[in-house]
């Protein structure tokens, strides 16, 4: 087996960081930035579901938080109907996802560029608007969950608990879209990216690929959905306005787009970046968009194409 | 019923009108630069505040109008000259970053500069009052007139785009940017008095919406999200399509949000019709869209094959 790729190095190294944080904020005496560590891992299973459409196959969806919300209905919606399975509510919120993906992801791709943007975003807030008007989920306010889920039967109450059930799916995701974008179907996928007519010419069509990639980035940040509901113990429309589509985006091209392992340090550094700005003034917001915008317009690659000139790890995966 | 009807459609073009506005510049720059801009609602949000503040220092809505549409303008000067122009040859995915980041920016600015508190603006003694409609309906003066000011506005820069050399130059750019340059044209030029035209359009349409809603720093996002909905619908770069698509998604906004739980309790009974009416309303636009898109992916008067 040859060595491993750099990318593939360098996201081992987050994760393992990542594993040692809960202990060692333990033993600096401040347990809750275990909360902080975990939100930071649930998006960034989120920003790596949107990676594999938007890195891989160039479609640029403005309505991914949709499905962060369908997973956080599905844990509501279980917790009412007496399921408190996690892996259960997960497959809850996959179904909704992937019927919701299926039907718009359809129509979506008979659109390009702007007017896919555009078309995702409206499907999103549909769906925003939907469960803000179902007055007894708690309509515009969301409702608070009574406890958290359970695996297996064992509770997930502790942050501990959570925490590393929340690293353990990050880990299995980052691992099966490793998988999947080196496979065939990754290919034909960033083919497609690269130059759809060539792909034809070939003899591809590159619709069903295009759709079933779109149905498993859905799948995939509905599981984030449900974690983030059990991290908050709380559900809300927020969790799906266009903000929140815009935030994902954010995460991702601050890491770099198309290698995975940038989706996973984007979600990290702009959470990160948050919380830290959070600290020093409520109008974080005006800092947060002056790094954005800075970042746009003088590190084109985002975080990744700084490590690249910097001459560390995370090689573009093409 | 008619009567609440023709109030409601009234009203609906009234909203549409203001649309058409902050749409029309958008779909401009969309459509020539082929570049993406969030931050678009925050100009017609900056537009509100230049008024409201303009308005409370001279005292006068006029005077406030006067001066909040060249302040608009130089603010969008200003917008284009530090960040937008950096990014016409960028990718559509950084053009929404870095507008992402300039609307959470300005958004915040608003709110340290003028708190988060809505702040109103006093309607002119002259378009105060209302006038009589058909039979017992009356319908108030200020909206009739901003109806009007959103014609003329149309009107003019429908003369501006099809009668001028500008508006020559503009159209040649959409169709063929190289050539165009070719030509000798500055196109860079031509950009930059498009956003600024652009940017004062939505502005004015934030400065004379000042008197009927209150003005806060969510003003902005609410209706960007309803502009882009319209530009979609309309076909990226087409003004025309800007201003009937407009009209329609204000008209069926305004219209399903009174009418929806009206017709529905004829099929259902009204508890069910008033839920289910809350929840069909605000979608009833993205149906719209997601339906004119299904049969026609260039939106109404998109160009076919156009990016």
């Amino acid at each position: 087996m040859s060595a491993l790729a750099p990318r593939l190095k360098a996201a081992l190294a987050l994760f393992v960081l990542m594993a040692l944080v809960p202990p060692l904020v333990t033993a600096l005496g401040d347990p809750f930035l275990t909360v902080v560590a975990n939100r930071m891992l649930v998006f960034a299973i989120a920003a790596l579901s949107l990676d594999l459409i938007l890195g891989y196959g160039a479609m640029v969806s403005f309505g991914h938080a949709a499905y962060l919300g369908f997973g956080a209905y599905a844990v509501a919606l279980g917790a009412r109907w007496g399921v408190s399975d996690l892996l259960a509510q997960i497959l809850l919120g996959m179904a909704m996802s992937a019927g919701f993906a299926l039907v718009t992801g359809a129509i979506s791709l008979r659109t390009k560029g702007v007017y896919f943007i555009m078309i995702t975003l409206a499907f999103a807030q549909m769906a925003y608007f939907f469960f803000v008007a179902q007055s007894s989920l708690g309509g515009d306010d969301g409702v608070a969950l009574q406890a958290r889920s359970s695996l297996l039967g064992v509770s997930l109450e502790g942050d501990l608990a959570l925490y590393y059930v929340t690293l353990g799916a990050l880990v299995a995701i980052y691992a099966g879209l490793y998988r999947l974008t080196g496979s065939r179907f990754g290919r034909v996928l960033k083919g497609t990216r690269e130059n759809a007519l060539r792909m034809q010419a070939m003899g591809y069509r590159p619709f069903p690929y295009q759709l079933i990639a779109y149905v498993i980035a859905a799948c995939l940040c509905s599981v984030a959905g449900v974690l983030l509901a059990n991290l908050t113990e709380y559900v809300s429309p927020a969790y799906m306005g266009w903000h929140r589509s815009g935030e994902l985006i954010v995460m991702l091209v601050f890491g770099g787009i198309g290698t995975l392992t940038g989706a996973v340090a984007g979600a990290l550094v702009a959470v990160g970046l948050e919380e830290v700005l959070a600290i020093f003034s409520d109008h974080w917001r005006l800092g947060f968009g002056l790094v954005l915008v800075l970042v746009v317009l003088f590190s084109p690659d985002g975080l990744t194409g700084l490590a690249k000139r910097l001459g560390i790890g995370g090689s573009k995966d093409v | 019923m008619t009567n609440l009807f023709l109030l409601q459609l009234l009203n609906g073009a009234q909203f549409g009108i203001l649309l058409f506005l902050v749409a029309a510049g958008l779909t401009l720059v969309f459509g020539i630069m082929d570049f993406i801009n969030l931050a678009h609602g925050v100009l017609y949000m900056v537009g509100a505040y230049l008024m409201a503040t303009f308005a409370g220092l001279t005292g006068s809505f006029w005077l406030g109008l006067l001066l909040a549409m060249p302040a608009t303008l130089v603010f969008g000067l200003v917008l284009e000259f530090l960040v937008f122009r950096r990014l016409y040859d960028r990718s559509h995915l950084d053009q929404v970053l870095a507008t992402f980041g300039l609307i959470l920016m300005l958004s915040e600015g608003v709110r340290i500069l003028w708190g988060s508190a809505p702040l109103n603006v006093d309607m002119p003694a002259l378009l105060s009052g209302s006038v009589p409609l058909a039979g017992p309906l009356k319908y108030p003066v200020y909206r009739i007139a901003v109806i009007a000011a959103g014609l003329a506005s149309a009107v003019g820069l429908w003369a501006l785009i099809n009668h001028t050399r500008a508006g020559m130059l503009l159209r040649a750019g959409a169709s063929n940017r190289p050539m165009v340059a070719a030509l000798g044209v500055d196109i860079s030029r031509l950009f930059m008095l498009v956003f600024a035209f652009g940017a004062m359009l939505a502005g004015f349409a934030g400065a004379i919406v000042a008197p009927i809603l209150s003005v806060d720093p969510g003003m902005g996002e609410s209706i960007l999200i309803l502009t882009f909905v319209v530009i979609v619908i309309g076909g990226v770069g087409s003004i025309r399509g800007a201003f009937l698509a407009a009209i329609l998604v204000g008209v069926v906004d305004t219209v399903g949000r009174t009418f929806g739980p009206i017709w529905l309790r004829m099929v259902m009974d009204p508890s069910a019709a008033a839920q289910t009416g809350r929840m069909l309303a605000p979608m009833l636009v993205y149906l719209l869209m997601a339906a004119v898109l299904f049969w026609s992916p260039t939106g109404l008067f998109g160009r076919k094959g156009a990016k």
